[in-house]
């Protein structure tokens, strides 16, 4: 009795390590390409590289907040702004956006990596947002100061019935641009001033 | 019992939504779209046909005291592959809409029930007829449950928009609607099958 089991178990085991050892590097590569496609779906151009990728660590809301910075170039080499991966506490869970900035911090685009918001209320912020969307955030720019929700004071409609999901999206995106200038600093500087 | 029997059995006889009403928290969570609904479903029947099968053929085997944990072994080993197979291979659109759900599969009682039912003693063709009906019953149960759902709360139906958004009954989308839907299937159903 006992060897059955034992018996079943190892051979399961054999099973999923073979298994896992196969499928281990076409998830890897697949996931890559999913980053890069969205990459490239919020930086709004085909003409694009990822030239470096950076992990920023920042303090917000008194907790400790991950963004990954994929600082992007054209083939000619010219930097042209940033994909950044940003989190915060959607109503339902994280809420994970990418969010592509040019070099002066215009939003080109956006993409929801992760989300837990309520089917059919917070879950709209996918379309929302977008530039056909009610609450067009495209071409905004949290360089000029922070994106809020017009209940706020700012000029973004919220999703309807979900404010929470609203501020919580907006709050990804203003902190992404926070991570995104702090990171750029010398460069941005630097442009200044040729200007 | 004819194989046809066997299949039509588990599709309304021993519907495993509506007469068993087995695996009820998957029915109430992911039947939030039609679409929802009908992948779970499939990703279940999917496991249901190998694990009958497979179980059914290793029945002799198994020493009646260790029945439960082998069985136990069985499906999560058939869930961990399914799950590896298609984030390695299946195209990206499936993988998003099923991707979620595969995991919840492990604890799907209707798994380990038709096993203990109907696989450990009956033929491995038989038990992959039976795997068939309750699949396609379990599949038809939440389909229709996210059909009703998706339409009162969004007014759509697999994304298809039928009803303006003034009619949306946002409740449906929720959990209790859930609860409000599965009662009056299950009564609709069984004046049915009372005829």
């Amino acid at each position: 009795m006992v060897m059955v089991l034992v018996g079943f178990a190892i051979v399961i085991a054999v099973l999923l390590a073979w298994v896992n050892h196969i499928t281990e590097a076409p998830i890897k590569a697949k996931a890559e390409k999913t980053l890069q496609d969205g990459i490239q779906e919020v930086m709004q151009t085909q003409d694009m590289k990822v030239t470096k990728n950076d992990t920023i660590r920042q303090m917000a809301d008194g907790k400790e907040t991950v963004f990954v910075v994929h600082e992007v170039a054209n083939q000619a080499g010219k930097g042209i702004g940033a994909a950044v991966e940003s989190t915060v506490m959607g109503f339902g869970g994280d809420l994970k956006v990418l969010v592509g900035f040019d070099d002066l911090g215009k939003i080109l685009g956006y993409t929801i990596l992760q989300t837990s918001e309520t089917p059919g209320l917070g879950m709209k912020a996918d379309k929302w947002f977008q530039k056909d969307g009610k609450g067009n955030v495209i071409g905004k720019s949290p360089a000029t100061g922070d994106l809020a929700v017009s209940k706020d004071g700012g000029d973004v409609d919220a999703i309807t019935a979900s404010t929470i999901t609203s501020r919580a999206f907006l709050k990804a995106i203003n902190q992404a641009y926070a991570a995104y200038a702090h990171k750029g600093v010398d460069g941005d500087s630097g442009a200044s001033k040729q200007i | 019992m004819s194989k046809y029997k066997i299949i039509l059995n588990g599709l309304i006889k021993e519907n495993p939504t509506f007469v068993l009403l087995l695996g009820m928290c998957p029915t109430l969570a992911t039947t939030t779209s039609a679409l929802n609904g009908l992948s779970m479903g499939l990703a279940t029947m999917l496991v249901l046909l190998c694990t009958n099968t497979v179980i059914s053929c290793i029945k002799r085997i198994t020493p009646g005291q260790v029945h439960i944990p082998v069985f136990i072994i069985v499906i999560a080993a058939f869930v961990t592959l399914l799950q590896m197979f298609m984030s390695a291979y299946a195209p990206d659109g499936i993988n998003k809409a099923l991707g979620i759900f595969i995991p919840l599969i492990v604890v799907n009682c209707i798994i380990l029930g038709r096993a203990e039912s109907f696989a450990c003693k009956h033929t491995p063709l038989e038990s992959l007829c039976d795997g068939v009906g309750i699949g396609l019953g379990f599949t038809f149960g939440l389909t229709l449950l996210g059909v009703v759902r998706e339409l009162l709360g969004a007014g759509s139906v697999f994304g298809v928009v039928l009803l303006p958004e003034t009619t949306n009954m946002l409740l449906f989308i929720l959990p209790p609607g859930a609860f409000i839907t599965l009662g009056y299937l299950i009564a609709i159903f069984n004046r049915f099958k009372a005829k």
